[in-house]
């Protein structure tokens, strides 16, 4: 059994022939149910580097493959089931549909992914369930996301990116819109739900702070090279 | 659940979404109002007189034959005899005939002499009669009828007495023979209203100490001998004819047309309104042209406020995607975003049309004379309602295409 949930091998990418961003990924591993913190400054290529791992962009040549799957060779259709089925993801901010309640918010990978809905006996349950665990309040299903406080919207996104039980969850720099006492409960129930749920987190930040709380510490620079 | 959110992020952004459907309701409504004033104004006009099998004249074309008896507009070249008129009358196929003078005036109002007949048998919008409003039709001879526009315009009533003046554009007046108001005519949004009706004998009696347009000088008959006098006209201008056949019209037709004694015209009212919309009908293209730069203009309004509204949803369209909804996905949602905000601007444009019509029709039909149908949407309206919400399908696909580059390319790196 393949113990890489990711396997990155000689991707060379840039957006476009006239941009100066051009890098090169020579080979970038994470095993399945590490903890792994991939730091780096702004502009280094962090987020470039997340959406190569999560398909939405496509390496110009070498190989990304996710829990065994080489997903640069999957059509865009099979890509995008390939990333809801195994893929759970936290942005930085902004993270829920405003206008949808928070239940809604929680399930709505589920309506993409039959594999991770597949996981889930009573969706609205899990969701509150979910929501418990990560200590929102009892009545947070009466909510619209844009009710919420930014500490309560990134747990709710939090609970989106677990339900069903995703092998592989990626955050953007999660913590970056948190103060440091909402960011330190934010990390301890995030890190107790996905420790539960078993699965691989890899999480970008710029603060080495948190560096403790992670099998792995990833520098930008050592997993790629800018080829300016 | 797509339906259901989609449906809730056009709620979220109900002032921005509440405003671009009032502004395509209102453009929507704008083109039906056209498009029912256009359609209203051809079928008012053709209405402007029914149930008339042919009218006669001095021969003329067709159309200026129409202009000058029907919408009494210009002058007759010349008029015809009454004996003409009244072998027309007795020919077997003739069922009723209305024999109609006219080359007078009051104020810039046409007189025009006719017999009672033509109360009865004058016909518009597909058989309305002409009724009378106030008073009496004329009973002595120096009564007159007037059109409700005239009385309006003139602020005349019953027993206001009135000079007719001779010609059209003439100074030299009959004031020897003053008429008195004895009725005045119901609105009926056609030329009637605009006439001074009198008795052909009366038109008869003011010409007594004429000849060949000029007053003979020093010639004064006076009123008491008028009276007694025989006032069958000599000649007439036109005459609307009935037929106890239609299928004898265009051999009566033709035998008017090849009458050896006269040269004389008979027209088909139908066709020749056809003939004379075809004239004035550029104005009716004029308004098909603005009902359709309305509608372009509503659907390029569309686009641009889904354009402006894209940019501030991209991080929605990032969410949708990281959560597996593939791009087409995205565009799908924009489409049916575009197709929900047309059908609801289209229910809204219609709500307020048959609003606005139901207040507006009597004040419209009172003043232009043009009866607008309030009644349920023609086929051509379901018709443009379709063609609308495909067009705007269409034009979705620009905004919806940007959306679906904006979620290839942005992945995760949207940081709005």
């Amino acid at each position: 059994m393949d113990e890489n949930i990711i396997k990155i091998d000689s991707v060379r990418f840039h957006w476009s022939k006239k941009s100066s961003f051009k890098i090169f990924v020579p080979n970038f591993e994470i095993n399945k149910g590490e903890k792994v913190l991939l730091l780096g400054e702004s502009g280094s290529g962090k987020t470039t580097l997340l959406s190569l791992i999560c398909g939405f962009l496509n390496p110009l040549s070498g190989s990304i493959s996710i829990n065994g799957s080489t997903i640069n060779k999957l059509s865009s259709k099979t890509k995008d089931e390939h990333r809801v089925d195994n893929i759970g993801i936290i942005f930085q901010q902004f993270n829920l549909l405003p206008y949808a309640n928070v239940i809604d918010n929680i399930v709505l990978p589920l309506y993409f992914s039959k594999v991770r809905s597949a996981n889930v006996t009573n969706q609205r349950e899990s969701a509150l369930n979910l929501c418990k665990q990560l200590r929102l309040p009892d009545d947070i299903d009466q909510y619209k996301a844009s009710s919420l406080s930014v500490g309560q919207q990134q747990r709710v996104a939090v609970a989106r990116a677990l339900i069903g039980n995703p092998s592989l969850v990626i955050a953007d720099e999660p913590t970056s819109s948190l103060d440091t006492d909402a960011q330190q409960i934010f990390l301890d129930l995030m890190f107790e739900q996905i420790s539960n749920n078993k699965s691989t987190l890899l999480m970008v930040s710029h603060d080495r702070s948190l560096a403790e709380r992670f099998d792995r510490l990833i520098d930008i620079n050592e997993v790629l090279t800018r080829e300016d | 659940m797509l339906l259901k959110l989609s449906l809730s992020s056009l709620y979220a952004r109900l002032v921005t979404v509440g405003m671009t459907v009032i502004a395509i309701s209102f453009s929507l409504m704008l083109y039906m109002s056209v498009e029912k004033l256009r359609t209203s104004a051809y079928t008012s006009f053709t209405d402007t007189i029914s149930q008339t099998d042919l009218i006669i004249g001095a021969r003329a074309s067709s159309v200026q034959l129409m202009l000058y008896s029907v919408f009494r507009i210009g002058n007759a070249t010349n008029n015809i005899t009454w004996e003409s008129y009244l072998d027309v009358v007795n020919k077997e196929e003739v069922d009723w005939a209305v024999p109609i003078s006219l080359g007078d005036s009051h104020k810039g109002f046409r007189v025009m002499g006719t017999n009672k007949d033509f109360f009865t048998r004058y016909k518009y919008r597909g058989g309305q009669s002409i009724n009378i409003d106030k008073g009496y039709l004329f009973e002595d001879l120096y009564d007159v009828v007037l059109g409700a526009g005239v009385a309006e315009k003139l602020g005349y009533d019953i027993d206001t007495p009135l000079i007719v003046a001779h010609g059209l554009q003439s100074f030299s007046e009959h004031d020897d023979q003053p008429f008195r108001v004895s009725g005045i005519l119901e609105k009926t949004g056609t030329p009637v209203d605009n006439t001074v009706i009198v008795s052909l004998a009366a038109i008869e009696a003011i010409h007594v100490d004429w000849s060949t347009g000029a007053k003979i000088p020093g010639q004064e008959t006076p009123i008491e001998e008028i009276r007694k006098m025989d006032l069958t006209p000599k000649n007439i201008t036109a005459a609307l004819i009935g037929v106890k056949s239609k299928l004898t019209i265009f051999n009566l037709q033709r035998w008017i047309n090849e009458y050896p004694e006269e040269a004389m015209t008979a027209i088909l009212p139908g066709a020749a309104l056809q003939e004379l919309w075809r004239v004035v009908g550029v104005v009716e293209n004029l308004l098909l042209g603005i009902s359709i730069v309305v509608i372009f203009t509503t659907l390029i309004g569309m686009t641009a406020i889904m354009f402006s509204s894209l940019s501030e949803r991209r991080r929605e369209m990032a969410i949708w995607r990281a959560m597996g909804a593939s791009p087409r996905t995205v565009v799908g949602l924009l489409m049916l975003e575009a197709i929900f905000i047309s059908v609801l601007s289209i229910l809204l444009s219609v709500i307020l049309l048959f609003f606005s019509l139901s207040i507006l029709q009597p004040w419209i039909d009172y003043n232009y004379g043009i009866l607008v149908n309030v009644e349920m949407l023609s086929l051509r309206d379901m018709y443009v309602f379709m063609t609308f919400i495909f067009a705007s399908i269409l034009v979705s696909l620009l905004p919806a295409i940007r959306a679906y580059w904006f979620s290839i390319n942005d992945g995760m790196t949207i940081k709005i």
